[in-house]
């Protein structure tokens, strides 16, 4: 598509903005894959509407607070990338006009708040963990929250585990076979830092030595997609910085991150880190993949046939293209069988903080995909993200509340949680 | 006219939401699939219920506004391009599927419905919806009826006329009318006949009534690889002469299998200059005594490469590919024209060397990806639309390969339709009685040309 946007005016990223909507031919195949879409049926809320409405915005065609309502409805799922025929990066669009129109634009007070909240605290372990203890005794009053922080409160957990720390390392039982550096993900060690262990025990297990870098912190992830590109920059400069190099694999155990650990080099591009970030995005693989990548330890049979349903996180599906290596692992269960989901490719809702700022399409995405779950009726759910594993929790837990009728309520874990308790026979 | 009050008395039909007026809003209604192509409405609808649409129409007539519906905008022939001072009314939440009657296999659903949803909701019962267009994931029944669309099985299927049984439609003065019945054939004139296809002249389907066909109980899919198009399209020929009538015969040129290969990885023979895709299906017992049979015609043909989908993933994943060709080319080009002319099927290799020698004279890539069986060509004309000089000999070109089809006793539309983009090319097809009768009909239906006004007939108000 032909475009107008005076490259000169946006910086370093201008060009891969440009890129991705020249290569956009507006042929609608990414309708059916977006979520909004799905839901909303207007082209504004569509992958093509709003690549044309950053366009005519990066053109001064069209103000940019009449824009950005639809730009902030995108939950960044990426689906319209993993369908789009022409080939358009849709996320090298997203980001970096998020970036620009965060520099540009201030937004209203309410908005302004719940962000600096959700900046302050999700990746600040220890301020998060007090923030959900804020929280969790808060819970009664939600009722008279505003939406936003309504919806904060739904999220979090009714049980919140107490501080658990990790070793620096985690040595490989047998004849280690490599050495890896863990990202532990800073949600995910608040709240379910079961997951970091359950992963530390199968790599060492299958000989895999673990670092786990102490001075590592935030990927930068929720910074990256927000806009807020200095918080992003440092965050992932400290990254840069800590994890060590002499490692086979840098893995990740939240799409999210992984996803956004990818992202990097795009990050730094031109900066003196350019180099290094390429070299570490390079190294970084999600937890499934690299099971899939070794030879694996033999999982001992189940006693009885499991019948499990796997929930494709965005951010590992359509952000990294990893679909087939969570079924090829789950796979190696025997006697486990996984059961087909309708509209599998569709995002759930949680989107890193998007459930926090979009409460209303989050809720309808929410209840479309556990509904969707249900209807297979698995004995276990199974994710590989921790913000898809809260959001399918959030929505199970509200289906639970709101029937009487009998109701299926089948734990909701991590993939690595299942491989680890099969290995361990407590399946 | 007066526009402040018409749309006034818009605001009062519909609340904020489902009223687009910003520009914000409006620009992303500005084209279809044909971005060369660029009007700004004056304001967009979102309807919901049919009573809306009928209502937004009334209104229409009431204050002569233009009126243009659109369904998910994938026409490649500006078939849904608005119109300045006029309103888009957006049918894609008119989506229910009202029933679906598997004794009598007729499928009853709402214009914004998906095309393949149609198929979706009636697999339960073993039936589907035949006509296939390459976009049955995006456009909806509303386009397809409007521009008669066709798809790679209606060589052996049929169009989309072949599959309307009944229509309820909103003419452009606001009379609610429906139209046929639930036989193919009825005793009164062929008024859905003249309908389908009337690229939306005559008003807004509603409600269509359509025509189900039990799903084939067998597929054979067959990739054949080619040194040249003109061996390709000779075997073409060469399947037909045999007397096999296949559901699909697709030929894609190099360009077209880089471009899908790329996109979707379709398992295509990367070296072929041209691919050959015959589809049988049928009955076990027929398909498997026509693929004996198209083997050897295949085998005879002077065909490289030859593979067949051994089972339902890899057929999907050629017709996947195929269907995403259009777009694919997205991916080797900055733009590109997608024509749809028709040649005779026996003139088809000619043609293809003609459209080859025309893309030398113009100094542009064509690539070329249609349906090969009916005679359906789509040659993509590639170029830079960052400059205007490209584009200008682009549509110059796209113009003579038109001209070409109608010289050899073809048509300038298959199956896209005429659309803004053919305008011009219509006096080549038609003599001037024949397009005075078209405007005639038209304007006892829609004296003020209200309805989809530009497309397919000229305004020359």
């Amino acid at each position: 598509m032909k475009h107008n946007i005076p490259v000169q005016d946006y910086g370093q990223l201008a060009s891969e903005m440009a890129d991705a909507v020249s290569q956009c031919v507006h042929c609608g195949f990414c309708l059916p894959a977006c979520p909004t879409y799905n839901l909303l049926h207007q082209e504004m809320d569509s992958p093509r509407g709003r690549i044309i409405l950053m366009k005519s915005v990066l053109e001064r065609e069209i103000d940019l607070e009449e824009a950005v309502p639809y730009i902030d409805h995108c939950l960044g799922c990426l689906a319209c990338q993993t369908v789009c025929p022409s080939g358009v990066q849709y996320g090298n669009l997203l980001t970096p006009f998020k970036a620009y129109s965060e520099t540009v634009r201030r937004r209203p007070a309410e908005e302004r708040f719940s962000r600096w909240v959700t900046k302050e605290t999700l990746p600040k372990p220890a301020r998060f963990r007090l923030a959900t203890q804020v929280a969790k005794i808060s819970k009664p009053f939600a009722s008279i929250a505003p939406t936003r922080f309504q919806a904060m409160l739904d999220l979090v957990p009714e049980d919140i585990p107490g501080a658990e720390r990790l070793p620096s390392t985690f040595p490989a039982q047998g004849k280690r076979q490599a050495k890896v550096a863990l990202q532990v993900g800073c949600v995910q060690q608040v709240l379910a830092q079961k997951i970091n262990l359950a992963t530390l025990r199968v790599l060492s297990k299958n000989g895999i030595e673990v670092v786990i870098p102490s001075a590592q912190g935030c990927c930068g992830a929720l910074a990256l997609h927000t806009g807020d590109m200095d918080t992003a920059f440092n965050l992932a400069s400290n990254n840069l910085d800590n994890f060590p190099k002499d490692v086979d694999a840098i893995i990740s155990n939240a799409a999210g991150c992984g996803s956004a650990m990818h992202e990097y080099p795009q990050l730094f591009k031109g900066s003196k880190y350019e180099e290094l970030a390429s070299l570490f995005a390079e190294k970084v693989i999600d937890i499934s993949v690299f099971l899939t990548e070794i030879d694996l330890e033999p999982i001992p049979p189940l006693e009885n046939q499991l019948k499990i349903a796997y929930h494709d996180a965005c951010h590992l599906s359509h952000a990294q293209g990893v679909t087939r290596e969570p079924r090829e692992l789950l796979g190696k269960v025997p006697n486990l069988s996984l059961l087909p989901i309708n509209e599998e490719d569709l995002c759930c809702g949680s989107a890193g903080s998007y459930n926090l700022e979009q409460p209303v399409i989050a809720q309808q995405l929410g209840q479309r995909k556990i509904h969707n779950i249900l209807d297979v009726e698995p004995e276990i759910i199974v994710t590989g993200n921790i913000g898809c594993l809260i959001q399918l929790q959030n929505h199970l837990n509200q289906k639970l509340q709101n029937t009487d009728e009998p109701q299926l309520n089948p734990p909701v874990m991590h993939t690595i949680e299942l491989i680890d308790q099969a290995y361990r026979n407590e399946l | 006219m007066n526009t402040e009050s018409f749309l006034d008395e818009l605001s009062r039909l519909y609340p904020d939401e489902k009223l687009l007026t910003k520009p914000a809003q409006l620009v992303t209604y500005e084209s279809d699939a044909l971005t060369s192509y660029q009007v700004r409405p004056m304001a967009v609808v979102l309807p919901e219920t049919q009573e809306e649409v009928i209502q937004t129409v009334r209104l229409c007539h009431k204050f002569e506004i233009p009126f243009v519906a659109r369904g998910s905008g994938t026409s490649l022939s500006g078939g849904s391009l608005p119109v300045t001072n006029g309103i888009v009314i957006a049918l894609n939440r008119l989506n229910k599927i009202i029933e679906i009657d598997p004794k009598i296999r007729i499928a009853t659903v709402e214009c914004g419905v998906v095309n393949i949803d149609v198929s979706l909701a009636a697999a339960q019962y073993g039936l589907y919806y035949a006509p296939d267009p390459s976009s049955q994931l995006i456009c909806t029944i509303g386009g397809n009826l409007a521009f008669n669309a066709g798809g790679a099985h209606c060589l052996k299927y049929g169009m989309t006329s072949n599959h309307v049984l009944g229509i309820k439609a909103v003419l452009p003065d606001g009379e609610v009318v429906e139209i046929g019945s639930a036989s193919l054939d009825s005793i009164s004139p062929d008024t859905v006949g003249l309908f389908v296809g009337s690229e939306g002249l005559f008003g807004i389907a509603l409600e269509v009534k359509l025509r189900l066909l039990p799903k084939p109980e067998a597929y054979r899919t067959v990739l054949a690889a080619y040194p040249s198009l003109e061996a390709a399209g000779n075997a073409v020929s060469m399947v037909i002469a045999a007397g096999l009538l296949p559901g699909a015969i697709e030929i894609m040129d190099e360009l077209a299998i880089e471009a899908a290969e790329t996109a979707v990885q379709a398992g295509y023979p990367r070296d072929a200059v041209a691919l050959l895709i015959v589809e049988l299906d049928g009955e076990t017992e027929i398909v498997d005594w026509e693929f004996a049979s198209l083997m050897e015609v295949i085998e005879e043909s002077g065909a490289g490469e030859i593979r067949v989908a051994e089972n339902d993933e890899q057929r999907l994943q050629i017709w996947k590919g195929r269907k995403s060709a259009f777009s694919a080319v997205g991916r080797i080009s900055e733009d590109y024209l997608v024509q749809d002319g028709v040649v005779p099927r026996s003139k088809l290799s000619h043609a293809l060397g003609e459209i080859e020698r025309l893309g030398d004279q113009y100094n542009l890539r064509v690539a070329n990806v249609f349906h090969a069986g009916d005679g359906n060509l789509h040659p993509l004309i590639l170029f830079d639309g960052r400059d205007p000089a490209n584009l200008e000999n682009a549509e110059v070109l796209a113009g003579e390969i038109l001209k070409m089809c109608v010289n050899l006793g073809g048509s300038i539309t298959g199956e896209h339709g005429v659309g803004v983009e053919k305008l011009e090319y219509v006096p080549t097809m038609f003599e001037d009685a024949d397009i005075d009768t078209m405007i005639a009909i038209r304007r006892e239906i829609d004296p003020g040309e209200l309805a989809n006004r530009g497309k397919l007939l000229p305004f020359d108000k």
